[in-house]
C-alpha cells in the first residue's frame, strides 16, 4: 500500500527467516565481535586480491545465510546484492556460483537498505517464495578503488572513517522468522554541497534526514514510534549533522538514534576516527546486533537507515560535490 | 652547529608544510606539486641557494630541494649546451633520483604484498 | 527547502562542528620528525664528502641513501605508521616522494607488470616529475630569453 509520498506499507510482509554476518579480524575485535557468525583472521580470506577477498566475504555471508534460515537455495527465487567496487565486481565474482537469479545494486553504503527494500517488494507482490539481500566491503580494496594504496603515507583527519571489512547477508520469506519488513521509504539524492572526501558522514547527514523525516511525515508517526533509528555509517559528524537538522524540522530522534559506524569500532582503541564506513558497516550491524536485539524483543520496532555518498574518484577530481542518499526501512518483531 | 641548522630548517619546512595541510585540506599529491615547483621558482629567483648554504641537508631534503635542483639543472644545461640544455638539463640533474625511486619501487614491489593497516 | 542559502549555512555548520587533530601537536611531530630525517641527510652528506666525494655527487648520494631507506620501510610495511605519526615530517622530504612510487607499485602487481605496476607507479608521484620539470624548463626559458636580450648576460 503506498503512503505518503515515498513509501509502501506493506500488506503482506515480508518475514526475516536468517541473517547473516562474516567480518574481519578488526571488526572482530570490536565491540559486536562476539555477535558476529564468523570472523576471518585472513584479511585476504584464503584470497590473492582485495577483490577477490571482498567476492570471498559474499560468498560465505551467502552460504551461511542459507544455512542459518535452513532454506534450500533452488527455492530461493533473487539475490539483490551490490557493493562499493568498480561495476559491482565483489558481488559478480562472488555471487557467480549461487546460480540464482541477481539485481546488481549500487546505492554505496545504503546498499543494504536498497537491497531490503527492492527483495521486500517482490516478496510482498508473491512475485518469489524466498529472496536473499546482500553486500559488502573491505577497506582495502574501498581504499584502492577511492583513496591511497595501502603503503602510502597519509595521515587521515578526524573526520575521516574507516571502511568496515564485512558481508551481511537476509534471507526474506513469506511465514515464518523472528522479524518482519513492515514498510520503507526510499531516499531522494540530496546534495548539501559538501565536497570534503574525509567528511563522508556530513555529506550523507542531509540525505538521512530527508529520509528520515520523510518516513514520519508518511506513516504520520512520531520518532517515539521507533525503539531505535538506526543510520549506517554516519559517524561522529554525521550524527551531530542528522540530530541537528531533524531538530531544525521539528523532530527529536537524540534519544532513539544509533549509528551503526559509532558501534562497530572501539573508537579510541582502534584509530577509527569518527568512526566505521562502507556497505559492510550497516548490513554487519543490522545481522548481528540489530536483528539479535529484536529477536530477544528489547526492540520492538526501528528504522534502519543506510546511509551513502554518492562520488566516484573520477566526480570527485573534476570538481563535483558528494551527494548522499539513504533507504529507510522498517523493521518490527514478529508478535 | 650545522647538524642543528640541518634539523631546525628542516623541521620548520615541514611543520610549516603541516599546517598548511591541515588547515588547507589539500591532497598530499597537490602538496608535493608546490613544494617542487616553488622550489624551482625559489631558486630561479636567487633565493634557495644561500639558503643550501646555511642549512645544508635541511634545504636539499624536503622537495623545494628537489625542485632547486630541476633548476639548477636546467640553469647548467643552457649554459653549457644552449637551447638544448633547457631540455636536457632537468631530467640530467635529477636522473639519480628519479631512477633510484624507479628501480627501488619496482624491486619493493617485487618483493613485498600489500598489506592491510592497523 | 535545499535552496543555496541553505546548503551555505549548513557547510558553514559542518565546518564549525567537524573536529580536527590538534594542529600543534602535528605541527610539533612534523618539525621534530621532519628536522631528524634532515639531519639524518647532513650526517650522511658529511660522511660522504669526508669518502672524497665531491659536494655535488655527495649530496646525489644522500638523495639516494634517503630514497632506498625510505622505499625500504615502505616494502617493510613501516612507512605508513610512521607516516601516519609524523605527516609532513616524512612526506616533505624526498622520503615522501620516494613512498609514493613505490607504494602504488606494490599494490597494483596483482593487476599485471605492464597495466599494473606500469601505469600505475607515477599515479601520486608523476604530477611531481611532470610540474617539477614543466617550471623549470619554464624558468630556463625565461633566463634563456633574458640572456639572449642581453639582459642578464654575464650571469
Amino acid at each position: 500500500m503506498k503512503k505518503g509520498k515515498a513509501s509502501i506499507e506493506f500488506r503482506k510482509k515480508p518475514r526475516i527467516l536468517g541473517a547473516s554476518s562474516v567480518v574481519g579480524p578488526k571488526e572482530g575485535e570490536g565491540p559486536l565481535g562476539k555477535l558476529f557468525d564468523q570472523v576471518e583472521q585472513d584479511d585476504k580470506f584464503g584470497k590473492k586480491t582485495w577483490e577477490e577477498a571482498e567476492s570471498e566475504l559474499q560468498k560465505r555471508a551467502a552460504e551461511l545465510v542459507i544455512q542459518k534460515a535452513a532454506v534450500a537455495k533452488p527455492s530461493i527465487r533473487y539475490l539483490f546484492a551490490g557493493d562499493l567496487l568498480g561495476q559491482d565486481i565483489a558481488t559478480s565474482f562472488g555471487l557467480l556460483d549461487m546460480n540464482i537469479p541477481l539485481f546488481g545494486l549500487y546505492g554505496a553504503c545504503s546498499t543494504m537498505g536498497e537491497s531490503l527494500s527492492l527483495g521486500s517488494i517482490v516478496m510482498s507482490a508473491g512475485y518469489a517464495d524466498y529472496v536473499m539481500c546482500l553486500t559488502s566491503s573491505h577497506f582495502a580494496s574501498a581504499e584502492k578503488e577511492f583513496r591511497y594504496p595501502l603503503e602510502y603515507g597519509n595521515q587521515r583527519s578526524a573526520s575521516a572513517t574507516w571502511t568496515v571489512t564485512g558481508s551481511g547477508a537476509v534471507i526474506l520469506g513469506q511465514e515464518g522468522g523472528f522479524a518482519q519488513i513492515a514498510g520503507i521509504t526510499t531516499g531522494k539524492i540530496i546534495d548539501y554541497g559538501v565536497r570534503d572526501s574525509q567528511n563522508m558522514g556530513a555529506a550523507m547527514a542531509p540525505a538521512a534526514a530527508d529520509t528520515i523525516a520523510q518516513n514520519l511525515q508518511d506513516f504520520e508517526i512520531l520518532p517515539s514510534e521507533y525503539d531505535k533509528i538506526i543510520t549506517g555509517d554516519l559517524g561522529k559528524v554525521g550524527q551531530r549533522a542528522l540530530i541537528d537538522l531533524l531538530k531544525n524540522q521539528g523532530y527529536d530522534i537524540e534519544k532513539q538514534h544509533m549509528d551503526c559506524g559509532l558501534e562497530i569500532y572501539n573508537m579510541e582503541a582502534q584509530n577509527a576516527e569518527a568512526g566505521g564506513s562502507g556497505c559492510g558497516c550497516a548490513a554487519v550491524t543490522l545481522c548481528s546486533y540489530v536483528l539479535r536485539m529484536i529477536q530477544e524483543k528489547t526492540w520492538k520496532k526501528i528504522l534502519f537507515v543506510p546511509t551513502g555518498a554518492l562520488l566516484s574518484k573520477t566526480s570527485f577530481n573534476e570538481g563535483q560535490t558528494i551527494p548522499g542518499i539513504a533507504h529507510a526501512v522498517v523493521i518490527e518483531q514478529v508478535e | 652547529m650545522e647538524y642543528i641548522r640541518a634539523f631546525l630548517a628542516g623541521g620548520a619546512i615541514c611543520a610549516v608544510v603541516q599546517l598548511l595541510m591541515d588547515k588547507t585540506k589539500l591532497m598530499p599529491g597537490r602538496i608535493m606539486v608546490l613544494l617542487v615547483v616553488s622550489g624551482a621558482i625559489l631558486g630561479s629567483i636567487g633565493l634557495y641557494e644561500p639558503f643550501v648554504q646555511w642549512a645544508g641537508a635541511g634545504a636539499t631534503v624536503p622537495l623545494l630541494g628537489f625542485g632547486n635542483t630541476l633548476w639548477k639543472g636546467v640553469k647548467e644545461g643552457i649554459e653549457t649546451e644552449g637551447l638544448l640544455g633547457l631540455l636536457k638539463g632537468g631530467l640530467t640533474a635529477s636522473a639519480a633520483g628519479i631512477s633510484a625511486a624507479l628501480i627501488f619501487g619496482y624491486l619493493a614491489s617485487v618483493f613485498s604484498q600489500p598489506k592491510m593497516k592497523k | 527547502m535545499n535552496t543555496e542559502q541553505q546548503k551555505k549555512i549548513y557547510q558553514e555548520y559542518i565546518k564549525e562542528v567537524t573536529p580536527s587533530h590538534n594542529i600543534w601537536t602535528n605541527m610539533l611531530k612534523a618539525f621534530i620528525v621532519g628536522g631528524i630525517v634532515c639531519l639524518f641527510g647532513q650526517v650522511l652528506m658529511n660522511w660522504f664528502i669526508s669518502m672524497k666525494i665531491e659536494k655535488e655527487d655527495a649530496g646525489t648520494w644522500v638523495s639516494i641513501c634517503l630514497i632506498g631507506s625510505s622505499i625500504l620501510l615502505t616494502a617493510l610495511h613501516l612507512f605508513s605508521p610512521i607516516a601516519k605519526f609524523a605527516g609532513a615530517g616524512v612526506l616533505v622530504p624526498i622520503t615522501g616522494f620516494a613512498n609514493s612510487v613505490a607504494a602504488p607499485a606494490i599494490e597494483y602487481k596483482k593487476e599485471g607488470q605492464v597495466f599494473g605496476i606500469g601505469v600505475n607507479i607515477f599515479t601520486i608521484s608523476g604530477p611531481v616529475i611532470l610540474y617539477g620539470i614543466f617550471s623549470s624548463w619554464l624558468l630556463g626559458v625565461l633566463y634563456y630569453l633574458l640572456q639572449m636580450t642581453g639582459i642578464m648576460g654575464g650571469m
